[in-house]
């Protein structure tokens, strides 16, 4: 009675050689190595850069291992921290702006263990040190600075229909246009409410005139803080790569917050002025009169400033700034409805555009920069000719040679800036040595609580212990095969709850335990007791363990962070141990007692 | 076989009920006294604030950091050695709300105009609105998951059993909290996900308890509740002390090796573990018996049949 079929053996076997197999490159440690990755997001790494990389390595002669594209960067790995240092000098010297060359870390499994996807677990930033932030972006900002672009755009509506206004104010979020008489602002009214469908108008008799108020839809509301929220994490995208960073995790938390998470970043005060930075965009008119030789020496002609380009050398700009990126109120990637050329259209609002209008019919045929600034440094992300006077507030840049390059243009003038302020509103920074040492300490707590276990289950159950800390050594084996699978991220609380859950899933052995003793006790053969042990113990394991999942579900759905970190691994601990406990100790009681037709003494 | 616990009789646990209850009243009295009186000692995870933690060469002199930090004028600064005299913990409060962010900045830039080898170990900053939520998550999720057990418990068993294995767990949740107010230790966000974790995990026990009460009344046709409860506690007994021992085996070993980051967190569990044996054994069951269970709940031609176990 106590056999299982073959095929149950062989299960059991598979689960645990691909489980093994998925635990093996956490034990392989890691190896210094560079990271090269493009600065623009959008760009591809290709086996060109490849060549790229290690001809400059071989002239400098810089010893490394091995170099693989890896997703969308290279990654040399390297014999040495001091050889990293030396690899990342020459790389960035040689490769230029254009990427970001950070130092990081590579698992040393073997290749053909990571082609089959068995990767290390990710460790948390309280295990290999960085830093933390979350940011809150001011929402109301980001609405108040929409209600100042209509502001503008009525303006700019009203006197294209020559309907005459008085004032035009506002307060927070809410425009209001100050009329005459009601024949005005019934007019306007219609002529608002039919170009701008997002917002609710409300008409007002006032006894010291006709108002009209302007207020965003709620609907509308939403767009403006998505937008927002979206184009500051692109802008945070965008100044994390200058500070080279390995893997950098920028993302959305919430509908108002951007968690950044930097591994290895130790200098806080550099990051967090990277991330408060203000760019600002600036588009100025280029200088055509100017001597291309002495602008190429970076000589710049009275009046002038001297940018470097996009596109290669330098350009010399007028002084005088023609629009800022505050106009911009939207930037796309698209084709030229004549042409067919790749195009990013651009929408100005009201001001800007009157602006605009005027600046190119002045000179058309002439070329106009698109300057991006930040720290005070000033580069000229493209700089198209004018082909004839554009009003509307709607341009269209061409010249750009693919449909990749204007999304990128798009996404500098959309990312250049930040949409709305932010601020920290969190941080959680750990030094290196901290996480080495975290590592230890969750290490430690696992392998001596696990051998006391161990001893305790060996010398009171004997045989049976001997089994069950087998079973709760393959339950540690199966979680951190999981975990790797999953490629979840560990944390010193996740390394805690390992810890836990061993700790709770030696209660399944000792419930089914206890139960053989007791039926043999009651006077069972030891085969039948076993058998019996087995059997009724399940139920009362199923429902110990229901409860602690529904604390961990709990904890996963309002923890954050490194409590969400705890809660995972607290309820994928209780899965591998009902497995293990249960089906894999029972196999191995089986192929120790099974065969015995004749049993007489169990060693329990 | 080696055994600890070969009880041959049942042992009389409901007729010392008495004393029991009185013991759990005052603890928990004590606990609720505590809390009220001295309050949970709220980690920055809750208050909002910035800790710092630095490491210093040469063990550390805390006058030295103290006036270097005072010339900051951040307000309301607090230094204290932590585990060694090389590792200097500090604490600032959110205050003048510009800038927050800012502060651990100023900090580390007095502390290593004093001393250069400084080692910056961790800075936990949280703003005071993250701080409130987190407060407001934590204390959500303790409700979550008692009535999640509670609503467990009563679709598993009955509503008697629900509430008495709710009110026993729960009377351990009071009784950490009131420790832990009591010594003012730390409460953090990861203490909180442990004393969550030993209610689901306690709650095992009152179920083990049950499920073996449940068995009694079916089989032992002519005996009195309390001496059915009695006898289910007994049967139990032994793996209730194996089981707790090995998890608390695991605990101890984070309180001793875990260092700082665990300590309150094995701390936590370590009460939660002690007093779970305590409560789901003589207080839940007192609990059963006053709520005036019967063998009727139970006793119902279709009710499926259901084994136990231990």
């Amino acid at each position: 009675m106590n056999r299982f079929p073959l095929w149950k053996y062989v299960l059991i076997g598979i689960t645990l050689v691909v489980a093994f197999l998925y635990t093996l490159p956490n034990f392989f440690g890691e190896v210094p190595a560079v990271q090269v990755s493009p600065v623009r997001t959008s760009e591809k790494v290709d086996s060109a850069l490849l060549g790229q990389v290690e001809s400059a390595l071989k002239a400098a002669q810089v010893g490394y291992s091995a170099v693989e594209l890896a997703g969308n960067s290279i990654k040399v790995r390297l014999a040495s921290t001091d050889v990293q240092i030396k690899a990342k000098d020459v790389l960035q010297n040689s490769l230029g702006e254009r990427y970001t060359v950070a130092l990081n870390l590579v698992s040393a499994s073997p290749a053909w263990l990571s082609s089959i996807h068995a990767l290390p677990m990710y460790l948390g930033l309280d295990l290999r040190g960085g830093v933390h932030f979350l940011l809150e972006v001011d929402m109301k900002a980001a609405l108040e600075k929409a209600a100042i672009r209509y502001q503008n755009d009525f303006r700019t509506e009203l006197r294209g229909d020559k309907i005459r206004y008085g004032r035009i104010s506002r307060t927070g979020n809410v425009v209001t246009v100050h009329f005459a008489t009601r024949d005005q602002r019934d007019a306007a009214a219609n002529k608002l409410g039919s170009v701008f469908a997002e917002l609710a108008f409300s008409p007002e008799d006032q006894a010291e005139g006709f108002t009209l108020t302007a207020r965003l839809k709620p609907e509308a509301q939403t767009k403006v803080q998505e937008f927002a929220l979206q184009q500051n994490i692109t802008t945070l995208r965008n100044r994390v790569n200058e500070l080279g960073v390995a893997e950098p995790v920028i993302q959305q938390q919430g509908a108002s917050r951007v968690v950044v998470q930097l591994p290895g970043v130790q200098d806080t005060a550099k990051a967090k002025d990277i991330l408060g930075r203000t760019a600002t965009l600036e588009i100025r008119m280029v200088d055509e009169q100017a001597d291309p030789l002495a602008v190429s020496q970076g000589q710049a002609p009275f009046g002038d400033d001297i940018v470097a380009s996009r596109e290669g050398g330098n350009i010399a700009v007028k002084k005088d700034v023609v629009l800022t990126g505050d106009s911009i109120t939207d930037a796309s990637p698209g084709f030229d409805s004549q042409s067919g050329q790749a195009a990013v259209h651009i929408n100005l609002d009201g001001k800007g555009a009157r602006v605009f209008k005027d600046v190119t019919r002045e000179n058309v045929g002439k070329r106009m920069a698109i300057l991006l600034i930040e720290k005070g440094r000033a580069e000229a992300i493209t700089a198209p000719v004018i082909r004839e006077e554009i009003g509307g507030g709607r341009v269209q840049i061409t010249g750009m040679e693919t449909a990749q390059e204007a999304s990128d243009v798009a996404l500098l003038l959309r990312a250049g800036a930040l949409a709305a302020p932010m601020q920290i509103v969190e941080e959680r920074t750990v030094g290196p040595s901290m996480g080495a040492e975290n590592i230890d300490k969750g290490f430690h707590s696992n392998i001596w609580g696990f051998l006391a276990v161990v001893s305790f289950m060996v010398i009171y159950y004997r045989v049976f212990g001997l089994i069950s800390s087998a079973a709760l050594a393959i339950n540690a084996l199966l979680l951190i095969a999981l975990l790797s699978m999953m490629q979840a991220t560990l944390t010193l609380p996740g390394m805690a709850a390992i810890a836990l859950t061993l700790g709770m899933a030696i209660d399944a052995n000792v419930l089914i335990n206890e139960r053989i003793r007791e039926e043999i006790r009651a006077g069972l053969t030891p085969q039948a007791a076993i058998h019996a042990g087995y059997e009724r113990a399940w139920a009362t394991i199923l429902d110990s363990n229901l409860t602690t999942m529904i604390a961990g579900i709990a904890l996963f759905w309002l923890g954050s962070g490194p409590v969400r970190g705890f809660a995972v691994v607290l309820c994928l601990g209780i899965l591998t141990s009902m497995f293990s406990a249960v089906t894999v100790s029972r196999a191995m009681v089986n192929l120790t007692y099974g065969r015995q037709a004749r049993l007489a003494k169990v060693s329990i | 076989m080696l055994e600890f616990f070969p009880f041959k009789k049942t042992i009389p646990f409901m007729s010392w009920g008495k004393a029991t209850t009185a013991i759990s009243l005052l603890t928990f009295l004590f606990s609720v006294w505590a809390l009220w009186d001295r309050g949970l000692n709220l980690g920055v995870d809750f208050t909002g604030g910035t800790v710092i933690e630095v490491r210093t060469d040469q063990p550390a002199d805390l006058h030295v950091i103290r006036t270097a930090l005072e010339k900051t004028g951040l307000p309301e600064i607090s230094v204290q050695n932590f585990g060694t005299s090389h590792d200097v913990l500090i604490r600032l409060p959110n205050k003048g709300e510009a800038n927050a962010a800012e502060t651990s900045n100023r900090v580390m830039a007095a502390l290593q105009a004093v001393d250069a080898t400084i080692e910056l170990k961790r800075v936990d900053f949280v703003g005071p609105q993250v701080g409130k939520e987190l407060y407001d998550s934590g204390a959500l999720a303790l409700l979550v998951v008692a009535f999640g057990i509670m609503a467990y418990l009563a679709i598993r068993f009955e509503w008697r059993f629900a509430v008495a294995g709710m009110l026993a767990n729960m009377h351990d949740i009071v009784i950490i909290l009131g420790m832990f107010a009591f010594f003012q230790w730390e409460f953090t966000l990861t203490v909180l996900a442990g004393v969550l974790a030993v209610l689901g995990y306690s709650v095992n026990e009152s179920v083990v308890v049950f499920d073996r009460i449940r068995e009694n009344i079916r089989k032992m046709r002519g005996a009195t509740i309390p001496h059915i409860i009695d006898d289910a506690i007994t049967r139990t007994m032994s793996r209730t002390i194996i089981t707790h021992g090995s998890t608390q085996l695991m605990v101890l070993s984070m309180f001793f090796f875990g260092g700082e980051a665990l300590h309150n967190f094995a701390l936590a569990l370590t009460i939660g573990i002690m007093f779970g044996i305590y409560s789901s054994v003589l207080v839940a069951s007192p609990l059963l018996l006053m709520f005036g269970v019967k063998r009727e709940h139970f006793i119902k031609p279709v009710e499926k049949k259901e084994e136990a176990v231990v």
